[in-house]
């Protein structure tokens, strides 16, 4: 990851301090507002119930095994990522307004630092409302019957989604001029999931939008996801949705890291 | 001054000004702020840079803390130049800039703990017990500092800026948008910076701030030092005063400060309808 560190030069142990004194600040913000995970699990929730139950129904997905709860949880996971990492956004522009960001660059630390801690934590704290949602699944018939190595590579795949979808956030929090603006680029990335096979097969879709909703990352990831979740053969899916997510994040953190260098020479 | 504070590192040679500018420029588009900035401060004195909104303190502040590069001149803090040499810079100066940059959602212990770790100081704690106790915060520390009053937070604020120690402190504007109390603890402890050796830089449009505290001042206009030189130096300017005889009559703020600090205690009986609700 050197291509997001904006000082190459600085020793990698200061990196590292520097890093961890900033990660416990951000920790301590995500742990005294315990509210924001709640409202990040709580759109998703209300999703996965209104499919479960309403629209699920009436959606043909084409699988003879499984209930529409096995289908809908993958689309609904990246939903839940997309919403949390709002959240870093706006920690961050926070941090740009209040003058807490001139403060950290005006002392001898690692510029990096800065960004990485937000980043770290928004990954880690992301991963618990992704577990409310799991732990909602549960409740209303998801059975999954993926093994140890199955969730792990779940596991490794929303942590890699969650890591790029974070430096996409970090972009917006960088460059926005209010609260608002800072949070409003998560709106499209919740809405993906919709143009994509996440609630439905893309073979119903006609011609243009099919073709958008298989070339595009939420329906490489939900797919092997859903694989991975099913304990079926997942390997092809899952090494696509790694190369989505691979790609994203290096495209989103070099963009990252040239918005906090062009904002900050 | 308190001595329970960190003892002070061996005086730093006197020989080089502690910062050092010159012919410093920067512009915004059309607009030059700074046309060429020449000032010198020496080590352990306090300067004052006086001077109306936006006559380019803030401007040169920023250039002096690395936040901003010049477009040319030079500028040296302790022997470093702003522009190669940035990180000797930022161990050596400290910035406090316009507005508070505290963390609202962390203690005020929490505050300087975390600037103590980035200073990578070996006991962080003590570090932020004492400033806390130099500061008179002692009792706040372990309140968030969003419901700090606006004097506490500028506190807090200045003894952030102090954690390691550093030789240089510059502070831009220390006491825009303070009451007079909160003013005046403000001044008690860049007294007491001053008395420990550090070189202190601040901006101020208050003529009379200049005057409480600067050894020297330096005026600056249009985004040049028109003069610089001690209070003396820059009285003599202009023709001796006439001798009037005029009736001394208390001003308003001796008389709000005399009503007002009968049976309080500094620090912490900021009136509540000063306090500004913190945003964060």
């Amino acid at each position: 990851m050197t291509t997001t560190t904006p000082t190459p030069t600085a020793p990698l142990a200061t990196v590292v301090a520097d890093t961890a004194a900033l990660t416990g600040r951000s920790r301590t913000h995500v742990l005294r507002s315990p509210d924001t995970v709640i409202t990040t699990a709580l759109m998703p929730v209300a999703i996965l119930l209104l499919f479960t139950y309403v629209l699920g129904g009436a959606i043909d997905t084409g699988s003879r095994t499984g209930s529409y709860v096995d289908y809908l949880l993958p689309g609904i996971l990246v939903i839940t990522l997309a919403t949390g990492v709002s959240y870093t956004a706006y920690r961050l522009f926070l941090d740009l307004q209040g003058g807490l960001l001139e403060r950290f660059r005006s002392m001898p630390i690692a510029r990096s630092a800065v960004l990485w801690a937000h980043v770290l934590t928004s990954v880690v704290a992301n991963l618990v409302p992704v577990a409310l949602v799991v732990g909602v699944a549960f409740v209303v018939g998801f059975r999954p019957r993926a093994g140890v190595l199955g969730w792990l590579a779940v596991v490794g795949v929303l942590v890699l989604l969650a890591l790029a979808l974070t430096w996409l956030a970090v972009v917006a929090g960088l460059t926005a001029s209010s609260v608002e603006g800072a949070s409003a680029f998560s709106y499209p990335l919740i809405l993906l999931p919709f143009v994509s096979s996440a609630f439905a097969p893309t073979g119903s879709m006609p011609g243009p939008v099919r073709w958008f909703a298989e070339h595009q990352p939420v329906t490489a990831c939900v797919d092997a996801l859903r694989a991975l979740l099913a304990g079926q053969d997942a390997a092809g899916s899952t090494a696509a949705a790694l190369a989505w997510c691979a790609g994203l994040l290096v495209v989103a953190a070099t963009l990252a890291a040239l918005t906090f260098r062009r904002r900050f020479p | 001054m308190d001595t329970t504070t960190a003892p002070r590192p061996p005086a730093r040679p006197t020989a080089a000004a502690a910062i050092s500018v010159r012919g410093l420029t920067r512009s915004y588009g059309d607009l030059a702020v700074l046309p060429g900035v020449d000032l010198d401060v020496a080590t352990g004195s306090i300067v004052a840079l006086l001077g109306t909104n936006g006559t380019g303190k803030t401007t040169l502040v920023k250039i002096l803390a690395t936040l901003l590069p010049p477009d040319g001149g030079t500028a040296t803090v302790a022997g470093a130049d702003v522009t190669t040499q940035g990180h000797r810079v930022r161990t050596a100066l400290s910035l406090t800039g316009q507005f508070a940059a505290v963390d609202g959602v962390l203690t005020g212990r929490e505050n300087l703990v975390l600037v103590a770790r980035l200073r990578h100081l070996p006991r962080p704690g003590e570090v932020a017990d004492a400033l806390l106790r130099r500061f008179s915060l002692a009792d706040a520390g372990d309140r968030r500092a969003a419901t700090y009053s606006n004097g506490m937070r500028r506190r807090l604020d200045l003894a952030m800026s102090l954690v390691g120690d550093p030789a240089v402190v510059v502070l831009d504007e220390p006491t825009t948008g303070l009451d007079p109390e909160g003013r005046r603890e403000v001044w008690q402890a860049v007294r007491e910076l001053a008395a420990g050796g550090t070189t202190v830089l601040l901006t101020t449009q208050y003529l009379e701030e200049a005057e409480q505290l600067a050894d020297r001042v330096a005026i600056l206009h249009g985004g040049r030092v028109l003069v610089e030189g001690t209070l003396a130096e820059l009285t003599a300017l202009l023709p001796p005063a006439r001798v009037e005889h005029v009736e001394k009559r208390p001003s308003l703020e001796e008389v709000f400060l005399a009503l007002t600090s009968a049976g309080s205690t500094a620090g912490t009986t900021t009136s509540t309808s000063t306090r500004q609700e913190d945003l964060r």
